[in-house]
C-alpha cells in the first residue's frame, strides 16, 4: 500500500512540473501583461520601469528559472494587479468554490441515485423513460444558458431564490461555510443546481445501467429466493454492487466540478476561485493564473489518490489482492 | 399417509416475447411427498428451471405462469401476491442454483448473506442468526465456520461456495429445497461430496428434493421417482429404476442410450439425433414426433397421458410395457 501511494505522488510531481511549464509558456505567449499595467498616458520610461521591477526585460529562460525558483519555494509571486500574494488569494477563495463543488455532488446523488435506481428496475415505465429523456438534456444543455433559465425563472419569474452571491459566512473548524444558515442556502441551491445538472445525468445513466446489469444477476435472484424484502435486494445487494462504480466516477469528477465552475460562478456572481480567475485571465495576471492552476492541479492528484483508496474500501476483492501482492 | 410436500397441476408458464409465445412450461403435473428425492432430467432448454422458478414465483416478465397449480403442503401457490410468496420462499421452499459463483453476493460477506435470510423470517438477534449461520456451515461441511462467516464469497472454493448456499437453503429447515443442477459447475469429487452430504442430510431432516439435472448417473444414485421433461412436457414419470430400467417413451429411451441389459449407472445423457424443438413453433400432435423413431400417424395428435401402475407417460406407442417384470 506504501508503495502503491509513493508511486502515485510520483505521477503527481510529474503532472505538477508538466502544468508549471505549461503554464509558465501558455501565458508567456498569450501577451505582454505589462501593458495591463500600466496607465494608458504611461510613457516610455515609465513602461521600462515597471518591465524591469518585475523582471520581464530579461530572457524568458531567465524568466522561467525565476519562476521556478518561486514555485519550488512554493510562492507564485504577487498578483500583478491586486499587488498581494497570488497563492494567498487564491487560497481565500478556494473555500467558496469547493463549498459550491461539493453542494453540486451532494445534489447529484441525491438527485440522480433514486432516479436512476427508479429507471433501472423499472426501464418500461413511462416515468422511467421521462426520466432518461431528462438525462440527455442534462447532457446536451449548455451550462451557461441553462444557468441563464433558472435565474429566470426562480429569481426573476417566481422570485423565490436570489440570482446571484453568496449567503453568510460563518467559520467553523476554521472551514469557512455557507451552508449553516438558510439564506445560505438559498443563494447555494440555484448555482449547485446548475453546476450539478451534468452530474446529474451523469449519475442517472450510471445508476440506471448499473442497476440493470445487477438485477440480471444470479446474485439478486438467490436473493430473492431467500425470501428478501424487495427493499432489502435494492438498498444492499444492488446497491452495494452499483456504488463501486458511481463513487470512482463521481470522485475523478470532482475535479471537473471545480474546473467546471468557473462558468457558473461567472453566471451567478460566486465569490470562488474560478471567478478570480477570469479576472486573471483577462489582465494577464500570470502569477494568478498559475497559482489557480497549481491549486486545481494538486486537488485533482489529491481526489485522485482519495478515490484509489475508497475503491479499494468497497471492493473486497481489490482490498484483498492488495493487501497479499 | 400425509399428502404430497408439492403438488404441481397442469402447470404452464409462457413468455410473451416480441417474436411470439415461448411456451417454456406446458402442462407440467408431478408430485413430491415428504422426504422423497424428485430427479428432474432432460436436454438443455426443455423448461427444467422455469419449472423450478415458477414453483418459487420467480418468474419475472416477459413471463408469466399462465395456468395451473402448485401447491406447498396443500396451500395453493399460484396467484398469490409478491409479499404472500416472500413468506414462503426460503423458509418452507428454497433454492439452490446452478452456478456457485454467480449465487453469492461478491460484495457482501457471507454471514451478512445468512444472517439476513434468517433475519427474513424470524424475529430473532443478530448473535442467535449468527449462532444458527454458523451452525448451518458446519452442517454442510465447513470447518471452523464462526471464523469463515467473516470470510467474502471469492475466498472461497467453486465447491465450497456451493456448500454456502446449500447452508443457507437449509437455515429454515424447508420442507423442500428445489436444487437446480447444483452440482455441474463443479468437478467430479466435490460433485460427489456434495451429493452425499445433501442426501444424508435430507434424510435425516426428511426434507423433500427436486433435483434437477442433465446427468442420469446422478439421478440413479440419488433419486426415488424421476420425471423426464421434453419441449415443456413431462413425457414420462415413476419410480426410478423402473423408469432406467424399462423407459417407456421413446425419449426416455433415447436420453439412456439402452442396450438390453446394460445398466443405466454411470450412462450420462446420450445424443439422440435431430435436436430440441423451437418452443414457438411445436408441432401440432407428439413434440418428440420429429426424432421418434416409432412414430407414425396416430402421434398427429396430442398424446394424452397414461398412467399405469405408478407410471405416468404421454406416447402411443411405448417402448416398454410398465409394470412387465424383466
Ligand atoms: N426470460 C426468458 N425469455 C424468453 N424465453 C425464455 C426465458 N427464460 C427461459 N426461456 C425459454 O424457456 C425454455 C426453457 O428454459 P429453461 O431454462 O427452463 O431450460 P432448462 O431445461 O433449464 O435448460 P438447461 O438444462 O440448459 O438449464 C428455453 O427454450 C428458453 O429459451
Ligand atoms: S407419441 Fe408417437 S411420436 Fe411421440 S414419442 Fe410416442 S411414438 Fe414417438
Ligand atoms: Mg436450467
Amino acid at each position: 500500500m506504501l508503495a502503491f501511494i509513493l508511486r502515485r505522488l510520483m505521477q503527481a510531481v510529474f503532472v505538477v512540473v508538466a502544468m508549471v511549464v505549461l503554464v509558465f509558456f501558455g501565458t508567456y505567449v498569450i501577451g505582454d501583461p505589462v501593458w495591463m499595467m500600466v496607465p494608458g498616458d504611461a510613457t516610455i520610461e515609465q513602461v521600462g520601469e515597471v518591465r524591469r521591477t518585475f523582471g520581464f526585460d530579461q530572457p524568458v529562460y531567465v524568466q522561467f528559472l525565476h519562476f521556478l525558483g518561486d514555485v519550488v519555494r512554493g510562492e507564485f509571486g504577487r498578483s500583478y494587479v491586486h499587488g498581494t500574494s497570488a497563492i494567498a488569494l487564491i487560497l481565500a477563495r478556494m473555500p467558496a468554490t469547493m463549498e459550491l463543488a461539493f453542494a453540486a455532488l451532494i445534489l447529484a446523488v441525491v438527485i440522480g441515485l433514486p432516479l436512476g435506481l427508479f429507471a433501472g428496475l423499472k426501464p418500461e415505465h413511462p416515468a422511467a423513460r421521462a426520466i432518461m429523456a431528462g438525462s440527455i438534456l442534462g447532457f446536451s444543455l449548455p451550462t451557461f444558458w441553462v444557468g441563464l433559465m433558472l435565474i429566470m425563472l426562480f429569481s426573476v419569474m417566481l422570485g423565490w431564490l436570489p440570482a446571484t452571491g453568496r449567503g453568510p459566512v460563518v467559520s467553523i473548524f476554521g472551514l469557512e461555510t455557507s451552508m449553516l444558515s438558510l439564506d445560505g442556502w438559498r443563494h447555494l441551491l440555484l448555482p449547485a443546481l446548475n453546476l450539478a445538472l451534468l452530474k446529474i445525468s451523469l449519475v442517472i445513466r450510471l445508476t440506471r445501467s448499473g442497476t440493470r446489469e445487477a438485477a440480471l444477476q444470479d446474485y439478486v435472484k438467490f436473493a430473492r429466493a431467500k425470501g428478501l424484502s424487495q427493499s432489502r435486494i435494492v438498498g444492499v445487494h444492488i446497491l452495494k454492487n452499483i456504488l463501486i462504480p458511481i463513487v470512482t466516477v463521481l470522485g475523478l469528477e470532482f475535479g471537473s466540478l471545480v474546473a467546471f465552475s468557473v462558468v457558473t460562478e461567472s453566471i451567478f456572481a460566486w465569490p470562488g476561485m474560478g471567478k478570480l480567475l477570469l479576472e486573471a485571465i483577462q489582465r494577464l495576471d500570470r502569477p494568478l493564473i498559475v497559482a489557480y492552476v497549481m491549486v486545481v492541479v494538486l486537488l485533482f492528484v489529491t481526489i485522485n489518490l482519495i478515490v484509489d483508496i475508497l475503491y479499494s474500501a468497497l471492493d473486497p476483492r481489490v482490498r484483498l489482492s492488495e493487501s497479499e501482492a | 399417509m400425509a399428502g404430497p410436500v408439492l403438488a404441481v397441476d397442469n402447470l404452464a408458464t409462457h413468455f410473451f416475447t416480441r417474436d411470439g409465445v415461448v411456451k417454456s412450461v406446458d402442462g407440467v403435473s408431478f408430485e413430491v411427498k415428504p422426504g422423497e428425492v424428485l430427479g428432474l432430467v432432460g436436454e438443455s432448454g426443455s423448461g427444467k428451471s422455469v419449472t423450478g422458478f415458477s414453483i418459487l414465483g420467480l418468474i419475472d416478465p416477459p413471463g408469466r405462469i399462465v395456468g395451473g397449480s402448485i401447491q406447498l403442503n396443500g396451500e395453493e401457490l399460484v396467484g398469490r401476491s409478491e409479499s404472500e410468496m416472500r413468506k414462503v420462499r426460503g423458509k418452507s421452499l428454497a433454492m439452490i442454483f446452478q452456478d456457485p459463483m454467480m449465487t453469492l453476493n461478491p460484495v457482501l460477506r457471507i454471514d451478512t448473506q445468512m444472517i439476513e435470510a434468517v433475519l427474513a423470517h424470524d424475529a430473532v438477534s443478530e448473535k442467535a442468526a449468527r449462532a444458527r449461520a454458523a451452525e448451518a456451515l458446519g452442517m454442510v461441511g465447513i470447518p471452523a465456520p464462526e471464523e469463515r462467516l467473516f470470510a467474502y464469497p471469492h475466498q472461497f472454493s467453486g465447491g465450497m461456495r456451493q456448500r454456502v448456499a446449500i447452508a443457507i437453503a437449509l437455515l429454515h429447515r424447508p420442507s423442500l429445497i428445489i436444487a437446480d443442477e447444483p452440482t455441474t459447475a463443479l468437478d467430479v469429487t466435490i460433485q460427489s461430496q456434495i451429493l452425499a452430504e445433501v442426501q444424508r442430510i435430507c434424510a435425516e431432516s426428511g426434507t423433500a428434493l427436486v433435483w434437477i439435472t442433465h446427468d442420469l448417473a446422478v439421478v440413479a444414485g440419488l433419486a426415488d421417482r424421476v420425471a423426464v421433461m421434453y419441449a415443456g412436457r413431462i413425457v414420462e414419470q415413476g419410480g426410478v429404476d423402473d423408469v432406467l430400467d424399462r423407459p417407456c417413451h421413446p425419449y426416455t429411451q433415447g436420453l439412456i442410450g439402452s442396450v438390453p441389459g446394460a445398466h443405466p449407472a454411470g450412462a450420462r445423457l446420450h445424443a439422440i439425433p435431430g435436436s430440441t424443438p423451437s418452443l414457438k413453433h411445436l408441432p401440432q400432435g407428439c413434440a418428440f414426433a420429429p426424432r421418434c423413431t416409432r412414430a407414425d400417424a396416430a402421434c398427429a395428435v396430442a398424446p394424452p397421458i397414461t398412467m399405469n401402475q405408478g407410471r405416468a407417460y404421454r406416447c402411443f406407442h411405448p417402448a416398454a410395457q410398465a409394470g412387465a417384470s424383466a
